[in-house]
């Protein structure tokens, strides 16, 4: 169907005229071919108008050609993978494409937000700040959806993103950012001395402005020279070559961010394969070759649709066979500005004048203006006629001060190139200001990163070779790589001469930022109002703060600043530059971590097994856990726990616990090791013993606690909670390197090396007695309360076995090493089946826990003391310890400090809540008589009603005494009880027996 | 950012972990409660070199004594704690 392609030039371009691709932009079906993007392919079919602008929803058009594109956004895909804001200048044409303009209602023809612009004047800068200030509430309720609705930018799809997304390291001596001839020269240079390199290029073809702009490069067209380059690159071992790939960041110790579109090109992810994927690129060197930006002029109309810079009209000529305008007039203030002269005529299109800024023209232009037969007017452009169908008229103003008028379909516009200053600018570098171009120029870069040709401000052709060579060259040498670079590839340099103009003074509206639509007045505004730093000019007006970053507009607004103000530009400065140089997606700095991939999951030794008994499983931290094993007939968790809890009092349970934190600890010091990280000690803890330790964090707060042995003279095996696993291992390798290196001991973490189970109840010495050596003596005598040695199992595994009880039951952990705890789980219950053994999980665990008194993470809470735990008896006063000193302090040893107490409601029929807050009896709730609140709560089977723990003002010199518990979350008050903590066998009969 | 760490090499930010100061030395048993205060809470906010502990718990599981300015990011020195793997290991 390439015979609607009406503004397709019928040969020459980059694009595959045999493959073409139908697509649809506003529901309406268009034909373009391979190699376009969507903005050529839309060209090429005549279309001007492709957006609305954010704040007056005035017609746009296409104005660049590249990813600095500010106007032409477009929502690309349908459904789930709806994307806004997509620059349609980068999106690359495939077959099936679908976008959709932006920011109009209905249609983009008709959009009836565009009434905007005749309220223009309080849409000027600062507006939101001064209109809608007062009252606060209209703020949320009225002001904010209202302005949303009006000026958005596209819609988020709305639902999950159905692709994946990846995350890569890779790593080079010497990355090269851009495949123009800088970047080109500089890979050959540092492949060559046989450095490691990459080379990124952002667009799906290399070769930057050659694809455009050709030239001669060693006597050679620059198509010739630049496959010949990309065969050798590629001949080379160790030179990479990653295209749709752009160097957005660049981050402390050589490490740069890119975005590599992987898939973006194709309607869909392959099978299998990510759409896009973030890499982190470890460089010894970095060569910046990102070229330069060409920046629009400011007058009046230059936003009209047909306005585009004159590099992007002579890219879609030429890389793209479309052509934006058959009549074309170009406004230039330098010499680069013609080529687009040069490249319309050789395609046979024509020139209606050339409005040129500067006294003189090059005799050279000014034959080929006669030639061509255009009138070159010097002056400037003063106005557009046209609209959403495009250019008509362009209104010249000349030097002298006569008017003239020029009939042309398209404006090409140069008012010169600011080099891409971005990435050796985000560590907070300063550019500096050059005469010679009038822009802004590198002024050094972050460590190891150099920046050649157009983004270092050398423009000609011959100079971005020789610099790009020399800087890959030294970038190898640098990385110790000394090979022969050979020689470097040698071309003229082309004319620049530039005569600075940014802004035409005229009555109506001048853009300055096109996609946030701020004009020449908006910044002259914020002087007037005192916004004169280019930090608050920029916040005032928006400028710069859309998704293209003020790539095309930061350097014209402060030029107009500069002239207002009174000041040179480079007195005015630049706002400070950060990563990231183009959007990013945050799906790409996800990457796979999302969903049930959002972080590894561990699982313990019997996860498999639990999971086969139809567990319910609980995450905590990155473990699964199983929370109740339910049985066929329970109506709800509570009475599967309530069973298990009744199980074990009553007969026999287990529960795996291997997601303790295990430490062995070794050496001769290892018992004054322990005494300086717990509060009681170790050293004098018999082998054969296990003790129960409390662990303070230095300010006298406690950290952590857990049982630890002694296994043998030099060996104590310790235990920490679930939760502070990680950290205490930390805190403790802290403690033997740091603090103290001269005591002889070794810490090696096992908590994945042993399976550990808790088997609880009274019959827990029959159930183990099948698992255990008989030639092992379990007897109360032979292995009492809290004794820990090595044990024989039947068939000879060696296990070690803990007589320690966190259910207040005779109980036992045993560990085994975690490969056998699997088949450890399908032993208890085989073995256990006559004593009707009852595996349990951590919801029954905490039961059991809570009707003993002992406190866990939510007492442990990072506030409390061991004294509010209700264990300031366990503090030594004979040695130093972690924590000893601060414990001390005035504010931590206060007689009115909320400790550890335990809560019952009176009604015994009432659900206790955890977070309930305690309040004396009568009164009002409020923060002056917030007395503490309640810390766990648990149904207990053994008291039949609901009791929990809590944290209470003097709560131990209070027991018996009736408060209130407040809980305004679930609108609850009702009365409690506090009471003894230990709400089951407070005198420990039943662990012992 | 990338820390050399003496026993793995350089490796990546994400292995580590930071501590703090590394310039506060724990005093000794039988210290005041104002000592005490000061080495548990009084910290520098130092613009430029600073001494810090970095835990390798990524990689070796060396505490790590790092030269670091604060301004730049750029990293001086590495050093292992006094007490960390292969110095202990060799007395
Ligand atoms: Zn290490």
């Amino acid at each position: 169907m390439s015979s609607s392609q009406s503004h397709r030039l019928p040969s020459g371009g980059l694009i595959d005229r045999s493959a073409p691709l139908n697509f649809r932009f506003d529901g309406k079906t268009f034909s373009g071919f391979q190699g376009d993007t969507l903005a050529s392919a839309l060209i090429a079919n005549g279309v001007k108008l492709v957006g609305r602008s954010f704040k007056y929803h005035r017609p746009r058009g296409i104005l660049t050609a590249g990813s600095e594109e500010p106007n032409a956004l477009v929502e690309l895909r349908t459904g789930a993978r709806r994307e806004p804001n997509t620059k349609a200048t980068t999106a690359e044409l495939y077959e099936g494409l679908e976008a959709a303009s932006q920011n109009r209602w209905p249609s983009l023809r008709h959009d009836v937000m565009s009434v905007n612009q005749l309220f223009a004047p309080i849409f000027v800068a600062g507006f939101y700040y001064k209109t809608f200030m007062w009252p606060a509430k209209f703020w949320e309720a009225i002001y904010e959806p209202a302005i949303r609705r009006a000026a958005g930018l596209g819609r988020a799809a709305g639902v999950a993103d159905p692709d994946h997304y990846d995350k890569a390291w890779a790593h080079c001596d010497v990355l090269i950012g851009g495949s123009g001839p800088a970047g080109l020269a500089a890979a050959l240079a540092a492949g060559r001395s046989g450095a490691r390199v990459i080379l990124c290029e952002e667009d799906f073809s290399l070769g930057g402005r050659l694809l455009a702009d050709g030239g001669t490069i060693d006597g050679l067209p620059a198509a010739e020279w630049l496959s010949r380059t990309l065969a050798e690159l590629a001949a080379l071992p160790d030179v990479r070559i990653m295209t749709r790939m752009t160097l957005f960041g660049v981050y402390d110790g050589g490490t740069y961010g890119a975005l590599e579109r992987v898939n973006d090109h194709l309607p869909s992810p392959p099978e299998h394969q990510v759409r896009q994927r973030l890499w982190r690129i470890v460089a010894r060197r970095c060569v910046v070759a990102a070229g330069a930006i060409e920046r629009p002029i400011v007058f009046v109309g230059n936003d009209t649709p047909g306005v585009m810079m004159a590099s992007a009209m002579r890219t879609y000529v030429a890389r793209y066979a479309a052509t934006p305008a058959k009549r074309i007039a170009l406004f230039t203030n330098n010499e680069d500005g013609w080529r687009t002269v040069e490249t319309a005529l050789g395609s046979g299109l024509q020139i209606a004048a050339v409005i040129d800024a500067r006294p003189d023209v090059s005799p050279a232009h000014r034959s080929l203006a006669s030639k061509g037969g255009f009138p070159v007017l010097h002056g400037s452009v003063s106005g557009v006629d046209g609209g959403k169908d495009g250019v008509r008229k362009i209104a010249v103003s000349l030097t002298g001060g006569a008017r003239a008028e020029v009939e042309a379909d398209g404006l090409a516009v140069s008012g010169g190139w600011n080099p891409a200053v971005g990435l050796t600018s985000y560590h907070r570098g300063r550019p500096k200001w050059s005469d010679d171009i009038a822009a802004f120029v590198p002024d050094g870069a972050p460590p190891g990163m150099v920046a050649a040709g157009a983004a270092n401000g050398a423009f000609g052709l011959g100079a971005c070779l020789a610099e790009g060579f020399t800087a890959g060259s030294a970038a190898a040498h640098d990385a110790g790589h000394s090979g022969k670079a050979g020689t470097a590839p040698v071309a003229d340099d082309e004319a620049f001469s530039l005569t600075p103009l940014w802004h035409v003074a005229g009555k109506g509206k001048a853009f300055v930022d096109y996609q946030h639509d701020v004009t020449a007045s908006d910044i002259e505004l914020a002087q007037r109002e005192g916004f004169e730093s280019v930090e608050h000019l920029k916040r005032y007006t928006t400028l710069g703060m859309a998704t293209d970053q003020g790539k095309t507009s930061n350097v014209a607004g402060l030029a107009i600043m500069a002239a207002v103000s009174g000041r040179s530009i480079p007195e005015t400065g630049t706002t400070i530059y950060r990563p990231p140089y183009v959007p990013v997606a945050i799906g790409a700095f996800a990457g796979h971590h999302r969903d049930e991939t959002f972080h590894a999951t561990r699982l313990t030794p019997s996860h498999h097994w639990a999971a086969e008994q139809g567990a319910v499983f609980v995450d905590t931290g990155l473990w699964k856990r199983a929370q109740w094993y339910p049985r066929t007939g329970e109506k709800d968790w509570l009475e599967s726990v309530t069973r298990e809890v009744k199980a074990v009092r009553g007969g026999v349970g287990f529960c795996d616990v291997s997601t303790l934190g295990k430490i062995d600890v070794h050496g001769p010091d290892a018992g004054a090791f322990l005494d300086r990280v717990y509060i009681n000690t170790f050293s004098n803890l018999a082998v054969g013993k296990a003790r129960y330790g409390l662990m303070l964090r230095e300010d006298g707060i406690v950290y952590d606690d857990g049982t630890t042995s002694r296994l043998a003279e030099d060996h104590y095996f310790l235990t920490t909670t679930t939760a502070k696993a990680g950290l205490v291992m930390q805190h403790l390798e802290f403690c033997r390197q740091v603090l103290f290196p001269e005591l002889d001991v070794q810490l090696t973490s096992v908590s994945d090396q042993w399976a550990q189970f808790s088997i609880a109840g009274p019959k827990t010495r029959d159930l183990l007695r099948e698992i255990v050596d008989p030639a092992e003596d379990l007897s109360n005598e032979g292995f009492p309360f809290m004794g820990a040695r090595e044990v024989a199992l039947r068939g000879g595994i060696k296990a070690r076995l803990f007589r320690i009880s966190f259910s207040g039951e005779m109980a036992f952990e045993i560990s085994v090493p975690a490969r056998f705890g699997d088949a450890m789980a399908r032993n208890l219950m085989l073995a256990g089946k006559p004593f009707g053994v009852t595996p349990y999980g951590t919801e029954a665990l905490g039961v059991m826990r809570v009707e003993k008194g002992h406190v866990a993470g939510p007492e442990l809470s990072g506030t409390t003391t061991a004294a509010d735990l209700g264990l300031g008896k366990m503090m030594s006063t004979k040695k130093d310890f972690i924590g000893r000193v601060m414990a001390g302090r005035e504010a931590l040893v206060a007689p009115d400090r909320q400790v550890v107490v335990g809560v019952k409601p009176t009604d015994k029929a009432r659900r206790l809540r955890s977070g309930a807050h305690i309040i004396p009896k009568g009164q009002t709730p409020g923060p002056g008589n917030d007395q503490g609140y309640v810390t766990s709560v648990c149904f207990s089977p053994t008291s039949d009603q609901w009791i929990g723990l809590g944290l209470v003002e003097r709560g131990r010199e209070r027991t018996g005494e009736i408060v209130q518990a407040h809980d305004p979350l679930r609108g609850e008050d009702y009365e409690v009880e506090l009471c003894n903590p230990v709400f089951y066998d407070p005198d420990g009969v039943r662990q012992r027996g | 950012m990338r820390i050399a760490c003496p026993f793995c090499g350089e490796r990546e930010l994400g292995e580590f972990t930071y501590l703090g100061d590394a310039k506060p030395v724990r005093p000794a048993a039988g210290a005041s409660e104002d000592e005490v205060f000061d080495y548990v809470y009084l910290r520098d906010n130092v613009a430029g070199e600073t001494s810090e502990h970095w835990y390798h718990g990524g990689g070796c599981r060396a505490w790590l004594k790092v030269g670091r300015n604060t301004l730049t990011h750029e990293i001086s020195s590495v050093e292992p704690a006094a007490g960390a793997g292969a110095r202990q290991a060799a007395k």
